[in-house]
C-alpha cells in the first residue's frame, strides 16, 4: 500500500537521525547527572580530609588510580560542558539565539569552549 | 475562545503546578552562582601542586578557600537537586514512586551537602 499521507511525520528515533543540537541537549542532561555524582565524590574526599590520614589515603587511593585519573578526566569534560551549556541557555531565557543557525554556531562554541578549558586545567595541573 | 482562568489565579500567575516561575529561577539563581564556582574550584585543585593530607587540609584552612568551597557546596548541591527533580518528573510516570524519589534525592543532597560544609569548617577550624 503507498504512503499517500502528506501530513509530516513526527521523527521516529529508530529512522530519524538527529540533528547535533538535540545531541548536545541531551548530553547536557547526562553531564548534569554525571556532575551529581561528581560532587557526592568530592564531599567524599573533603570529608575523609577532615577525618584521619588513614581515611583521606583511601580516598586519595583511588582518586590517583589510573581508573580515578580517567574519572577526573572525565568530569572535568562533563563540569564543563554543562556550565558552557548553561551559559547557552541562560543567553536563550533572554529570547536570543534561538534561530537553528545561531544554536548550531553556539553549540560547536559549547563544545570547543568545554574541550579548551579540560585540555588548559589539565595543563595547569600538570605544571603544578 | 473564552479565558476561563479567574482575574485571581491570572495576577498569581501560579499556573496549573502552583509553583510559578519559582523552580525555574533557583535554577538560573544556582547556575549563575556556580559559574564563578566551578573555574575556582577547577583550577583551585589544578595548580595545588601537592594533593597529601597535609596539603590539602592546608588549602582548606584558609578563610577564603574554605567560604568559597561551602558556597560551592550549597549552590551545587541546590542546583544538582533541582535538576535531578526535573530528571525524575521526566522519566518516572506514576505518582508514588516519582514522589519517593525526589524526597530520596532531597534528603540525600541535604544530608551529602550538611557533610560537606560540616567537614569543611572541621579542618579550617583545625586550623
Amino acid at each position: 500500500m503507498a504512503w499517500n499521507d502528506k501530513r509530516p511525520l513526527s521523527p521516529h528515533l529508530q529512522h530519524y537521525k538527529l540533528p547535533l543540537t538535540a545531541y548536545l541537549s541531551v548530553a547536557h542532561r547526562a553531564c548534569g547527572i554525571v556532575n551529581s555524582v561528581a560532587i557526592v565524590l568530592l564531599v567524599l574526599l573533603i570529608a575523609s580530609a577532615a577525618g584521619t590520614p588513614e581515611s583521606y589515603s583511601f580516598m586519595s587511593g583511588i582518586a590517583n588510580s589510573w581508573f580515578g585519573k580517567l574519572a577526573l578526566f572525565g568530569f572535568t569534560v562533563t563540569l564543563y560542558y554543562h556550565m558552557a551549556n548553561g551559559i547557552r541557555h541562560l543567553f536563550w531565557d533572554t529570547g536570543r539565539g534561538l534561530d537553528l543557525e545561531t544554536a548550531k554556531k553556539s553549540g560547536n562554541a559549547c563544545l570547543i569552549g568545554a574541550g579548551a578549558l579540560s585540555v588548559i586545567t589539565w595543563m595547569v595541573a600538570a605544571a603544578s | 475562545m473564552s479565558n476561563f482562568r479567574t482575574p485571581l489565579s491570572r495576577v498569581k500567575g501560579l499556573g496549573s503546578a502552583k509553583e510559578g516561575t519559582s523552580h525555574f529561577w533557583s535554577q538560573r539563581l544556582s547556575a549563575i552562582a556556580l559559574v564563578p564556582l566551578v573555574l575556582w574550584l577547577a583550577f583551585s585543585i589544578a595548580s595545588l601542586p601537592d594533593m597529601d593530607y597535609i596539603a590539602i587540609r592546608e588549602w582548606l584552612s584558609t578563610p577564603f578557600n574554605a567560604i568559597v568551597m561551602i558556597l560551592f557546596i550549597i549552590a551545587g548541591f541546590y542546583h544538582a537537586r533541582l535538576g535531578l527533580q526535573v530528571v525524575i518528573e521526566d522519566y518516572i510516570g506514576s505518582h508514588g514512586p516519582r514522589t519517593a524519589a525526589i524526597i530520596a534525592v532531597t534528603f540525600i543532597a541535604a544530608a551529602l551537602g550538611v557533610t560537606g560544609v560540616f567537614s569543611v569548617m572541621r579542618i579550617a577550624f583545625a586550623g
